[in-house]
């Protein structure tokens, strides 16, 4: 009956209709999405809470567990092992990040400007390792990477040179940059692509009636107009790397010498947890990285949008 | 293609000098555009830059892109025909003689009593119900974000997109403990359960139901005496679909490809993914004195990727629309 003499009466104000269906829009809508936030609150909100408690207690061989308040935290933020592996996470971010995301946003660029032959038959290939696993990935570039019957062994045997072995200690950071690379510039640069794809053609216009050069369009409006699918692109990235963990504990088995149990923050909270029993402490440490990961995230954000 | 087309295209790009009578023109190009693209159909088709004559330079430059992302996957097939033998004595990126590809596809599925297939199926499982899942959850979920108001929402979504920034690996340990006491890992709802949730699928489907179902098709359905959930089923999930194939691929290519989940949960070779199988014949390739099965791990790794590459390469038009979505919103 309501409905009806809200219809009759031609559109009322959307906020008078919200409040007439009021409590049976909060019974359905909560029914709708109650699945979800039930096993989110499961699966994200109680962990959570777990580790927060966790941090807070430390369990002894003599004494059994106490609670020690901020102890672990002092501890872990005085950890030189910790602080090794977020220093090479740190580098590896600085370098890594922005070579994958240039190369993606060239191609991207490359691809939007209709000047390639097969630009179809690029953007899918080179978005195709997107869709191979971590382990796979690690896998096929972990024997590449060998000196044995990898290519590098190959290369080295066919010119009867000695390359440097790249799952050495010295390299090893960047063979996984190179793997973390290859599996994502692709999904990357679908991103960009998809961003520049819904540019209104008429600024394109616009600009050859202005002449405008192709570099110029690039600069002026393709960039401008894809900003916010870089800071998004950016900080997917910075996340990424701070919990960098598959590649390294794949190629582990390669490399075990290169690559050490504290190679990554992450890395280092599994060893402590799952050869070290040390639950308290490494919920303690996967705390602080989660906090040093959102913070850094949040600048990025907050600075990628001020400027746009 | 015609002639006048291309060349105007052509003299455009090569007359870097052009922008110094650009500046300053930003907010008058709009006009502009508009007056003279109307003026000009009649005469001819506008000369637009959006289809400009392709360049063999810039294809050869984004060339090496494109062989760099090739290269891995050639090397995998390529050296998933060789047997153990000539996989160690034959250049990696050319076929050896003979082709052992069949052999090696029966090996490794017959390999450990036929233990591949055994992986294989665990995979499927928890995509089946695993992505499944989570894809029912976020399209139910972003329907209700989008389309009712209820106390709460707001919050709702604020905490869902903030989890999107927490490191998946930092709730792994605590999730682990909690599970452990549950008496669910080392079973396969210890994979399944944590797939169930993905941020980014309730977040593309929020997005999705907010522009392709318009309220007054739900207002109608509501008048001629539809129930909700009806109305749903019939009204609002067909528009839907896009949205939850994009939201299926994305999930499954996530659980298909997991491997720190079941890594933390999965003791008992018997419920390991694929991915976990093959990350195990590695260890026992390169422990002394264990079987350098590489030969296997090769063609294993080559039959893994091929349903979820073949799956991407079939519905692609999705994940345009998917990451189109995410990446234009905010």
């Amino acid at each position: 009956m309501t409905l009806l003499s809200t219809r009759a009466t031609a559109a009322p104000p959307p906020r008078a209709r919200a409040r007439l269906r009021f409590r049976k829009e909060a019974f359905v809508g909560w029914g709708f999405v109650g699945p979800f936030v039930a096993v989110f609150a499961l699966v994200f909100l109680a962990p959570i809470g777990y580790a927060i408690y966790l941090s807070l207690f430390q369990n002894r061989l003599i004494g059994g567990t106490s609670f020690v308040g901020l102890d672990n935290y002092g501890e872990a933020l005085t950890d030189p092992r910790f602080w090794d592996g977020l220093t090479r996470v740190g580098m590896f971010l600085l370098v890594q990040v922005p070579v994958m995301l240039g190369i993606a946003l060239l191609v991207a660029l490359a691809i939007d400007s209709g000047r390639l032959y097969g630009k179809t038959f690029f953007r899918v290939s080179v978005f195709l390792p997107y869709a191979v696993p971590a382990v796979v990935a690690s896998l096929i570039w972990g024997f590449m990477y060998g000196t044995q019957f990898g290519l590098v062994g190959n290369i080295n045997e066919a010119l009867g040179v000695t390359l440097p072995n790249p799952l050495s200690p010295s390299l090893a950071l960047a063979s996984i940059g190179n793997i973390v690379t290859w599996e994502f510039v692709g999904y990357n640069m679908l991103i960009f692509y998809s961003a520049l794809k819904v540019v209104p053609s008429s600024l394109y216009e616009a600009a050859a009636i202005d002449g405008a050069g192709e570099w110029r369009v690039v600069w002026s409006i393709k960039l401008p107009a894809i900003r916010s699918a870089v800071v998004i692109a950016t900080i997917f990235s910075i996340i990424g790397s701070f919990q960098l963990f598959n590649e390294p504990s794949i190629l582990q088995k390669l490399a075990p010498n290169a690559i050490t149990s504290d190679f990554t923050p992450n890395l280092y909270t599994y060893s402590l947890s799952f050869a070290g029993q040390q639950h308290n402490y490494a919920a303690t440490v996967a705390i602080v990285m989660g906090v040093i990961t959102a913070i850094i995230a949040y600048a990025v954000q907050l600075r990628g949008m001020r400027k746009g | 293609m015609t002639t006048p087309l291309t060349t105007a295209a052509a003299t455009d790009a090569g007359a870097p000098a052009g922008p110094a009578t650009t500046p300053g023109t930003g907010p008058s190009t709009h006009r502009a555009a508009g007056r003279t693209a109307s003026a000009r159909g009649r005469r001819k088709p506008p000369q637009t830059p959006l289809n400009p004559r392709p360049s063999i330079p810039l294809t050869l430059v984004t060339g090496l892109v494109l062989v760099y992302t090739l290269l891995p996957l050639a090397w995998l097939f390529i050296n998933a025909t060789k047997d153990q033998k000539s996989l160690l004595n034959s250049f990696g990126l050319w076929f050896a003689g003979d082709v052992n590809l069949w052999d090696n596809i029966v090996r490794t599925l017959t390999y450990d009593d036929g233990v591949f297939v055994r992986w294989l199926l665990n995979t499927l499982l928890y995509v089946v119900v695993g992505a499944g899942g989570a894809t029912v959850l976020a399209v139910l979920g972003g329907y209700a974000l989008a389309k009712y108001d209820f106390p709460g929402r707001k919050a709702v979504f604020a905490v869902v997109i903030g989890a999107v920034a927490v490191p998946g690996t930092a709730l792994a340990v605590p999730t682990f403990l909690m599970f452990s006491t549950m008496g669910l890992t080392n079973t396969p709802w210890a994979v399944i359960i944590p797939s169930l949730i993905s941020p980014f699928g309730l977040y593309l489907m929020w997005v999705f139901a907010a522009e392709a179902v318009p309220t007054e098709l739900l207002e109608a359905a509501r008048i001629d005496g539809s129930g909700e959930v009806r109305t749903f089923f019939t009204v609002a999930l067909p528009l839907l679909m896009p949205g939850t194939v994009t939201v299926l691929l994305f999930s499954m290519v996530a659980t298909w490809n997991n491997y720190f989940l079941p890594l933390i949960m999965i003791k008992d070779p018997d419920w390991y993914p694929l991915t976990l199988g093959l990350n195990a014949w590695n260890a026992q390739a390169q422990t002394a004195g264990g079987e350098p099965v590489f030969d296997l791990i090769i063609t294993g790794s080559l039959l893994t990727i091929v349903p979820i590459v073949a799956a991407f390469l079939l519905l692609q038009r999705y994940w345009q629309s998917g990451l189109a979505a995410g990446s234009v919103k905010e």
